[in-house]
């Protein structure tokens, strides 16, 4: 503690906040900098996985993106097209065609869950909601598992990008999103203080923060220390400059497009290369209960096109491809039949989700809905399955299991099962 | 050890001034029945799960906790002193009584309660885009002055429920009561309306059962559509300004509704099942009561029945008692707390009965209700997880039992006005100025879902961006500003010694005194400051503000 008081000279900035948080920490993140860890870094960097989901807010009309149903009466307006996969997508994603060779369509998804909050609990975590237990999202998890891969990481390792994604559960807040704006600018970053100076305030908040969970002996007291020290980690670390979009070349920002999604999707690109293991990005606006099909050819399909399919060539071109799964879903389909006021409501039976990239094979699409996408005429798949096959994708031991607060064991993924089709 | 003086003391002093009276009072004040009834089912809560709660909390942090629960913010060192100096065994049912009745509490109360209800009504972001129809300030103007004048809360219910006019403060016709509704009647078949009015008001989830009958849910698809239909002579009308597409001014009006096959007289609302087949609904409670078809508002008045029979529910009583127990307690009789149907269990169903009735027989005084919640043991106790009731740990899953005071976060709204009003962190300004400046900053930690429901969720959670801005924030660096006349300098001319200034400080902040470790650590800061007093006081009100004992609710 003492040795706080006083910065040694010629001690660098980060050594020092290493210290801090070494000496402050209840189990700091960056407290397990050490040498023989840095040794093996370059080795854990060439096989470290990562995953990115794309959030895709409201429940998407995935009969008119992946499975499109030409003539049936459910079938709407647009005409599909040939990808370089094995497969055919809606005509208005004409560059994602283009890289469907990296991706899988799982047409033959069917869930219970058609109100937003559930599917979204549901989608996010493989579990539905139940009053006795918060179950940890997928990006926690995931990341949780990942962490090992990457001793050097100093930013979070769950970023969700425009959006809130779901929480940590019991794995408790230092599994938590860290939530950003598309543009990646973090507010309230800068310290404004020397460092001696911040040090010594830390050492008083260490004493007062201590004192409180040992007076209290409850979850939430000793919770907020370990958000602290990843604060304190964060605040002083190189890797932060990850979330600076902003420095992309022109010629790159405008191939993502200029959207808040666009710009999102360039930023998990650039967090997968800092080593982050799970990124959140969200495009919201598809509840589409009305004008279903104005909407998405003007508005929807044309951003998410250009950034979906900006970000899979990138990552191809980048070669990080094969150890970036990279999945696209939200909480539920829209149904097949076409409303009054030309929309298309909540639907869990039968939808698709689009999962490649990591161990998964691209290219093609599994399941079938039958003429009009009505029901599923296959194997029925569930979020569950879907995030089984995405760990066994990223190298995770699908017997990975959890212990909840309460003792209760629980599988990753829910214990689903593979989609074999789309691992080998 | 120093109660049990006092009590006697006062025990001694009660006898001599009223001799005749009860020697009831040796273990306390009388309580209100209510608080008994209260007290009696939460202990035998505890005897059933042999368990033994923690003790009783310390005046000062009860104090701390009552004056964030009542009115949104932490006690000034000011008000805590004059609590502490308080004599008799009443002292806590005073300061209650104070917070809730005395004049000089009146806007802080209604201004808390207005902030915490215009979230559950309209979310933190209602009214924030100008293209929304809902209008913010109109929603707290309504709520300020339900509040302040302490309006029965099945008025208000109704009211909300049934009314008409004006969105916006300053518009002919105004009646901030719409925004409730304002904008969940043009979309989707008022659908939003309906659902959102039964779970705030009655506890009845009913949201899936717009498309199918859910699993497990008593609510039928039928049942929704027909609740559904008391909102279809809604209207929101709109005005755009020239040019724009933003809102100018908005109106919420009943319009005859001539129903889905043009027949006003028989003013039917159709839905779909599952399979396909057409189905048609009318006008029915929840409970089953029909009111008259016709969609002509001079027949009838869809909104209007649908409040009547609201004020009839027992389940508009359960709802505000569970709510409320809630909001003091962290925890509710069921979770969520605003699902009261029979597949979700109640940890103590009789409790959240007798409360509802006796809510409902004080007609609808929601200070009485907040009195017996204060009042009662379980609000009292400390927040402390021992041995004796490690089982009661609802965030692994158990039913709550209070046997102690659950930890919780200070809601971003208490932050603000905690460190607003007890360090004066911003510059004042008129109402209207202070709110925007609020409401910006609270701004930040909201994060939307991007569905058409507006769902929505806070950052401001114990996560990453909340301790970022505690670290460096505007209001951070305001609040532990040095300059004359702010909140470190006024207390630096205060005490007679360093550590009675350091000891202000942790009043201030955490409602007690420092331990003699935390005095060391303000020694060190003091020659690490080289002696400048007003930079270690500075150092020493960040430590405070960001630690975890000033975050929470305890």
């Amino acid at each position: 503690m003492i040795s706080t008081w006083q910065t040694p000279a010629g001690m660098s900035r980060r050594h020092f906040m290493n210290h801090l948080a070494g000496s402050s920490a209840v189990v700091g993140a960056s407290a397990l900098m050490g040498g023989s860890i840095q040794a093996h870094a370059e080795t854990l960097r060439k096989n470290r996985k990562s995953a990115i989901l794309l959030w895709m807010g409201g429940g998407p009309p995935t009969i008119d993106l992946w499975d499109l149903k030409p003539g049936a009466p459910t079938g709407g307006e647009f005409n599909p097209i040939s990808t370089t996969g094995d497969m055919q997508i809606c005509e208005h994603l004409p560059q994602v065609a283009q890289q469907m060779k990296h991706l899988s369509i799982v047409r033959s998804m069917s869930t219970r869950e058609a109100d937003h909050n559930r599917g979204r609990y549901y989608m996010h975590t493989g579990y539905v909601p139940n009053p006795n237990i918060e179950h940890p999202s997928y990006g926690s998890v995931l990341s949780h598992e990942l962490m090992s891969q990457r001793p050097e990481l100093e930013i979070p390792p769950f970023v969700s990008i425009g959006g809130a994604s779901a929480g940590p559960g019991f794995l408790g807040m230092a599994w938590a999103p860290f939530s950003v704006t598309s543009n990646g600018r973090i507010r309230n970053l800068d310290m404004r203080l020397d460092d001696r100076r911040l040090l010594q305030r830390m050492a008083a908040l260490q004493t007062i923060e201590s004192g409180f969970a040992a007076k209290t002996r409850d979850t939430p007291a000793s919770e907020h220390a370990k958000v602290l020290d990843k604060t304190l980690a964060l605040m002083t670390s190189d890797q932060m400059k990850a979330f600076k979009v902003d420095e992309e070349p022109q010629a790159v920002k405008e191939r993502y497009g200029t959207t808040g999604f666009g710009q999102g999707c360039l930023l998990a690109r650039r967090l997968v290369e800092a080593g982050v293991p799970f990124i959140e990005v969200d495009l919201g606006g598809w509840d589409l209960h009305q004008n279903v099909h104005a909407t998405l050819k003007n508005t929807k399909l044309p951003e998410l096109d250009k950034a979906m399919s900006a970000l899979v060539e990138d990552l191809a071109q980048r070669e990080l491809i094969d150890d970036t799964v990279v999945m696209w879903m939200g909480e539920f389909g829209r149904t097949p039949r076409i409303n009054a006021n030309a929309g298309r409501d909540h639907w869990a039976r039968s939808w698709s989700c689009v999962v490649g990239g990591g161990g998964i094979k691209g290219g093609i699409a599994v399941g079938d809905t039958g003429r009009d996408g009505t029901a599923v005429e296959s194997e029925p798949f569930s979020s569950e399955d879907l995030m089984t096959t995405v760990c066994k994708g990223l190298g995770i031991s699908t017997e990975t299991t959890f212990t909840s607060k309460n003792g209760r064991p629980m599988k990753i993924a829910g214990g689903g099962k593979l989609i074999s089709e789309l691992v080998s | 050890m120093t109660r049990s003086v006092l009590s006697l003391a006062s025990l001694l002093l009660c006898l001599a001034a009223f001799p005749a009276h009860s020697v009831a009072t040796a273990a306390g004040p009388a309580l209100p029945a209510q608080v008994e009834k209260i007290n009696q089912a939460i202990e035998q809560g505890w005897a059933d799960y042999e368990i033994r709660p923690a003790k009783e909390v310390d005046d000062l942090t009860w104090c701390r906790r009552v004056h964030l629960d009542i009115i949104g913010r932490i006690p000034t060192a000011t008000e805590l002193d004059q609590f502490a100096s308080t004599r008799g065994v009443d002292k806590r049912s005073k300061l209650i009584d104070k917070l809730l009745h005395d004049d000089q509490y009146t806007e802080e109360y209604a201004n808390h309660w207005a902030t915490v209800w215009t979230n559950l009504l309209i979310g933190r972001s209602g009214g924030n885009d100008r293209r929304d129809l809902t209008s913010r300030d109109g929603m707290q103007k309504y709520l300020r002055d339900s509040f302040a004048r302490n309006k029965p809360y099945n008025t208000m219910a109704f009211e909300l429920v049934s009314a008409t006019g004006g969105s916006k403060p300053g518009t002919p016709d105004f009646n901030g009561a719409v925004n409730f509704l304002i904008n969940k009647v043009n979309d989707e078949k008022a659908v939003l309306a309906a659902s959102s009015t039964s779970r705030i008001f009655l506890g009845q989830q009913v949201q899936c059962t717009q498309c199918h009958n859910h699993p497990f849910n008593q609510w039928k698809q039928q049942k929704f559509w027909e609740f559904n239909s008391f909102f279809r002579q809604t209207r929101a009308l709109r005005k755009f300004v020239d040019g724009t597409r933003d809102i100018a001014s908005a109106e919420l009006v009943n319009e005859d509704f001539k129903g889905e096959s043009n027949e006003p007289e028989d003013a039917v609302v159709f839905y779909e099942l599952r399979n396909g087949l057409t189905k048609v609904a009318y006008p029915v409670f929840t409970d089953g009561t029909a009111i008259k078809v016709s969609g002509f508002v001079s027949d009838v008045n869809r909104r209007e029945e649908l409040g009547r029979l609201m004020l009839e529910s027992e389940y508009l009583d359960k709802m505000i008692v569970n709510r409320m127990w809630s909001l003091f307690m962290g925890h509710g009789f069921t979770k969520p707390i605003d699902d009261l149907g029979p597949h979700n269990p109640s940890s103590h169903p009789e409790l959240l009965d007798a409360l509802g009735k006796e809510f409902r027989q004080s007609s609808y005084d929601l200070k009485q209700l907040i009195t017996w919640i204060t009042l009662s043991k379980p609000y009292n106790l400390a927040p402390v997880l021992g041995g004796n009731n490690k089982i009661d740990d609802p965030s692994i899953g158990e039913m709550p039992k209070f046997s102690r005071f659950y930890l919780r976060q200070m809601s971003a709204e208490q932050l603000y006005q905690s460190l607003v009003t007890a360090t004066k962190a911003t510059a004042a300004g008129s109402y209207e100025e202070q709110e925007q400046q609020r409401r910006r900053w609270l701004q930040q930690f909201v994060v939307a879902f991007g569905t058409d429901e507006g769902d929505e969720a806070t950052t401001f959670n114990g996560s990453i961006p909340q301790a970022l801005m505690l670290f460096n924030g505007e209001l951070t660096k305001n609040a532990t500003d040095t300059k004359t006349g702010g909140f470190i300098d006024r207390i630096y001319k205060g005490g007679k010694s360093p550590t009675d200034r350091v000891t202000d400080l942790f009043m201030s902040g955490l409602a007690r005194r420092p331990t003699t470790k935390e005095i060391g650590i303000a020694r060190q800061l003091l020659m690490a400051r080289k002696g400048n007093e007003k930079e270690m006081m500075q150092d020493l009100w960040w430590a405070i503000i960001n630690s975890n004992e000033f975050i929470m609710q305890h």
